[in-house]
């Protein structure tokens, strides 16, 4: 084979090779679409995070203003400390509300940035104080049977005592009601 | 006689033994040889550019339809199971993530083993059996220098390229299906993969494990063509060696890097 044909063909071989890492990183990765350059630190206590992992996005109107770069466990509070990483380019008043959110009903857990009024921005280092915790299905559903189970048992005695009061008949009525009488 | 039996088979399981673990100190030893002995495959570099063409360029074909196909493949099985959840859109993000991550590096790794891998063992174990080896040597010409190193820098470099080039053309075949065949939404396919594919994580682990596997298969390559009989059954045998120790070696170094990775 010709010298400088096997040069051209390598040539070729190789520059294909850096075009498809080009195109993974420009067409598939998200280096484009998320390069967050400089960046400031927040952080941000929890009681409660749920799924929230590091690399999480930070959303501020559904925008991605950052990422959380850490979640550490307070022993002295018990609380999870959060530390968020924030493009300089967005300024977010010092009275901002931290919520988690989860996308969709069984999606990644996010933060989302709620801008508050204050004149003062957050700067790097900061603590957000407004924040709430992530929702918990579990803890959900409890509380949701929770209050059925409550109004359940309530409903037969209020039936109860209406009927005891519009028939006016004691074989009706409960031992209970008897005593109020 | 039962004695005799058990004594025979176990001076067998310790003769398999003691030759598994030389082998693999010389693997090591050549592997380090190779290292220190790569000056010349830099300062000459044509001598590594010609490898390059003979062990990457000419596997371009291979890897290439093979990426194709399997791209495509992905797409329509994933398509299959995504849309029970109603999450046909996510295509995009499984095809890239499996193409980029683990497919990708592991099945150009495994061809590589077949198409270039073989050769490279065929050509030193009959440099071997031709006693070409040895004719350098006695030129005080250094064969690890001159031939193997050589080789092994084009492994390397060939193998990473082949890798990045094989996700890309599997993530080309699996957009051909899933937006102009299946009928999933362009703009859903693209955008759902950028949002989830990470260009460190995900990109530059892929690369990573590919040059780890260049690494690897070309030495195996190498070690098995150096280390063979030089006769024709020597020869060839070290060639079926060559296939089954890549292959395996691919896999169970994708699990150790795959483990690392994920765990950090």
């Amino acid at each position: 084979m010709e010298r400088t044909t096997i040069d051209l063909w390598v040539g070729i071989f190789v520059a294909l090779g850096f075009a498809a890492l080009l195109g993974l990183a420009m067409k598939v990765g998200n280096l484009t679409t998320s390069s967050i350059g400089q960046t400031y630190l927040v952080t941000a206590n929890f009681e409660n995070i749920g799924g929230l992992k590091p690399r999480a996005p930070v959303k501020s109107a559904g925008v991605v203003v950052g990422r959380v770069s850490e979640i550490v466990f307070d022993p002295k509070t018990y609380e999870a400390v959060v530390s968020l990483n924030i493009d300089t380019r967005y300024n977010f008043p010092k009275d901002t509300f931290a919520n988690i959110y989860t996308a969709g009903l069984l999606g990644e857990q996010y933060i989302g940035l709620e801008a508050g009024g204050d004149e003062v921005s957050l700067k790097n280092g900061d603590k957000i104080s407004q924040t709430q915790d992530a929702v918990v299905l579990e803890k959900l559903i409890s509380q949701f049977l929770y209050s059925k189970a409550t109004e359940s048992d309530d409903k037969p005695s209020t039936t109860a005592s209406t009927s005891t009061e519009s028939t006016g008949d004691a074989l009706d009525a409960s031992p209970l009601d008897k005593i109020g009488k | 006689m039962v004695l005799h039996k058990l004594k025979r088979l176990f001076s067998k399981l310790g003769a398999g033994c003691i030759n598994k673990i030389w082998r693999l100190g010389a693997g090591g030893r050549l592997f380090w040889l190779t290292l220190i002995s790569s000056g010349e495959s830099f300062r000459r570099f044509r001598l590594t550019i010609r490898e390059v063409y003979f062990t990457g360029v000419l596997s371009l074909i291979i890897i290439l339809v093979s990426a194709f196909f399997v791209g495509m493949v992905l797409a329509l099985q994933g398509y299959h199971t995504l849309q029970k959840y109603g999450s046909s859109e996510a295509i995009g993000v499984l095809v890239a993530l499996a193409l980029v991550r683990e497919l990708g590096p592991v099945v150009t790794a495994l061809l590589f083993a077949g198409r270039a891998g073989t050769a490279i063992t065929a050509e030193i174990g009959l440099m071997k059996a031709t006693e070409q080896l040895s004719a350098m040597e006695m030129m005080a010409v250094s064969p690890i220098a001159r031939v193997i190193a050589p080789r092994f820098w084009a492994g390397v470099i060939a193998m990473p390229v082949l890798a990045t080039l094989f996700s890309m053309v599997g993530i080309l075949g699996g957009y051909l299906v899933a937006v102009p065949l299946i009928g999933v939404d362009a703009g859903a396919f693209w955008s759902q993969m950028q949002a989830n594919v990470d260009w460190e994580f995900d990109i530059l682990n892929g690369v990573f494990k590919s040059v780890v596997f260049g690494v690897a298969c070309t030495m195996i390559a190498l070690f098995e063509g150096y280390d063979a009989p030089p006769t024709a059954e020597g020869v060839s045998r070290a060639t079926t060696r060559t296939v089954v120790t890549s292959s395996l070696a691919v896999l169970g170094l994708d699990f150790i890097l795959t483990s690392f990775m994920i765990a950090v």
